[in-house]
């Protein structure tokens, strides 16, 4: 096991690290940057670094800083977290070459599930479902056209390099197709610096459900149930659950095996996350691989009993996971709200700035994971999220009723969050209903 | 005010981490200051030494009282993580001492990192009034280094 971990990362994610080392007897530095200094959890850690300047290309991306700070503190071990330099296969062999330990899979796993296009074609070799498309990107208008024709209408012009959203075009006809083609292909350019395209099947109010995997290097491949992540906002989560209302143990089963099947073509290790959209018939369908630990981890942490930091520490030091298939067993309801320090009356505006009061909600069934304390100031530099706040109950209407119980007592002051946006969501039908799609929230919810 | 009281607002001041605490009570004053206490916080008791070049265990610099740091003196900081030495290898000289007179391209320190050595200028006109990390020492982004009486 490692002696010492460095946490690559920062806010809510360094805490869970810093938790899951001070259980597990690992030694742990966090490093930070001029805008996270003072920050509550840097006294959790054994050992806090400051890096470098506040933008985090001088700071939390910067290799060479990282790596400096690893090599004066000694440690055997990288946690990157999420974001940041999490999925960039060049930190992860720099680390390699180093001969410290990168708390994720191989950088070879990560290049070949980390590209959108790549996946798809390892997907498609090892029989995962995909929305009917072309895997090869498109080179013209008459291209897309003739791969529309022979699809159905409506499709998708998606960048193969792309994420957030952008670099895409829904076409219903042909004349809306050869548009979005030329358009994307521009957004794509410009954003991405690779303008390349291809064309799928589009999917009217999907629903989307990602699979957890959990992979250790002794040929043990799990995977701890599904979460439904359907309520979103321009492509950013708002609102993830387990299980997902719409899923049966068949589709649960099936959709696992196919990430596993996914996962072991790619010799994919440590823990990482299918995505799939999932149509009105319960059909799904491959999208992408997240090749790190994602933000709504907990969601399953709380369903399936199992502490997935610590899995992943222990499946990237070559021990073996802690849990087998047979043990994993999806009981209960958990809910997560992301708490953002934005105006949901302002288009959803960052409010950066001191937070002044905090009450945190508790009791039965409440889980809150978060760095913030009163008197802490959110740095504009980064992302807006505070916190996440978590429930879990016995069935999915209880665990309703608790998160509504539980936003009703959450104060953050000081600044504006998303909590009422979240307490709307609580109460909407719709919800209620078990019957959201991905752009429920953009297009119904916030349209109203 | 007697030296108990002293005494207890030393204590208040070290279990608060407070740099500097001013008490007036009627006509009296008193007024604490911390001597300067910058670079990385580590839990001495958990802390593993670190090996400097030299091949001593150095504490890291939660130990190291460098001198307060007195009025007019501008701090030379780090700009980047790694291990600080005095001169450009063990035999030769240091760059500075107490006292030297350094302009905006004098070289004052080595930091090194993953094996690169970067020459640290001193990007000021002044007096070296005070150097306050050791040979050998690790320090961070931000560390004040040096004390520089400026021109």
């Amino acid at each position: 096991m490692f002696s010492k971990i460095l946490i690559a990362n920062r806010g809510e994610i360094a805490l869970r690290i810093i938790r899951a080392c001070r259980e597990m007897g690992i030694q742990c530095v966090c490093i930070y940057s001029d805008a996270d200094r003072g920050a509550p959890y840097l006294d959790l850690a054994d050992q806090a670094i400051c890096i470098g300047p506040a933008p985090s290309a001088k700071s939390y991306l910067d290799i060479s800083r990282i790596m400096s700070a690893a090599e004066i503190a000694d440690v055997d071990a990288i946690h990157p977290g999420y974001g940041f330099l999490s999925e960039n296969a060049h930190f992860a062999e720099v680390c390699r070459s180093s001969g410290i330990s990168f708390i994720g899979p191989s950088p070879e796993a990560i290049r070949l599930l980390g590209n959108k296009a790549s996946a798809r074609e390892v997907a498609g070799r090892v029989g995962v479902p995909m929305l009917p498309g072309v895997k090869d990107c498109v080179e013209s208008e008459e291209q897309a056209v003739e791969i529309a024709n022979g699809i159905g209408y409506p499709v998708i012009v998606k960048a193969a390099a792309g994420g957030g959203g952008r670099g895409m075009r829904v076409a219903h006809n042909e004349i809306a197709l050869v548009q979005g083609y030329l358009q994307a292909r521009s957004e794509a350019a410009i954003a991405f610096k690779d303008d390349s395209v291809y064309v799928e099947k589009y999917l009217e109010r999907p629903r989307h459900v990602e699979i957890q995997m959990i992979v250790d290097q002794h040929g043990s491949y799990v995977y701890c149930g599904e979460r439904d992540c359907s309520l979103q906002r321009r492509h950013q989560k708002l609102v993830e659950e387990a299980p997902s209302p719409i899923m049966t143990p068949d589709l649960r089963k099936r959709m696992g095996d196919a990430a596993l099947t996914l996962a072991k073509a790619a010799k994919y290790t440590t823990a990482g996350t299918c995505e799939f959209l999932v149509d009105a018939k319960n059909n799904f369908y491959f999208m992408e691989v997240n090749t790190r630990i994602q933000v709504e981890h907990p969601v399953s942490e709380l369903v399936t009993r199992t502490d997935l930091i610590r899995a992943q520490i222990m499946a990237a030091a070559g021990e073996r996971l802690p849990f087998t298939q047979a043990d994993v067993e999806v009981r209960g309801h958990a809910i997560e709200c992301r708490i953002n320090a934005e105006d949901p009356d302002n288009d959803f505006r960052p409010c950066p700035g001191k937070i002044t009061r905090v009450f945190i909600p508790g009791g039965p069934g409440v889980r809150w994971d978060s760095h913030i304390e009163a008197g802490y100031t959110i740095p504009p530099t980064y992302d807006s999220m505070v916190g996440k706040l978590l429930v879990f109950a016995p069935d999915r209407m209880q665990a309703i009723t608790r998160m509504k119980r539980a936003l009703t007592e959450l104060r953050i002051e000081g600044v504006k969050t998303t909590t009422p946006l979240h307490l709307r969501i609580m109460n909407d039908k719709r919800f209620i209903d078990g019957t959201v799609h991905t752009s429920y929230i953009e297009k119904e919810l916030l349209g109203k | 005010m007697d030296l108990d009281e002293i005494n207890r607002l030393i204590e208040l001041m070290n279990k608060n981490d407070l740099l500097e605490v001013e008490l007036v009570e009627d006509a009296k004053k008193i007024r604490l200051k911390k001597k300067y206490d910058g670079g990385m916080r580590m839990m001495p008791a958990m802390t593993a030494p670190m090996v400097a070049s030299s091949g001593q265990p150095v504490q890291g610099t939660a130990t190291s009282q460098p001198a307060a740091q007195p009025a007019g003196t501008i701090a030379i900081k780090s700009p980047m993580v790694g291990t600080f030495y005095r001169a450009a290898n063990p035999e030769a000289a240091h760059y500075v001492e107490e006292g030297d007179t350094v302009g905006k391209d004098t070289t004052v320190c080595m930091i090194e990192a993953m094996k690169v050595f970067n020459e640290i200028k001193a990007e000021m006109d002044g007096v070296i009034a005070a150097i306050l990390v050791e040979n050998g020492q690790s320090v961070e982004y931000g560390q004040p280094l040096f004390l520089v009486k400026p021109s």
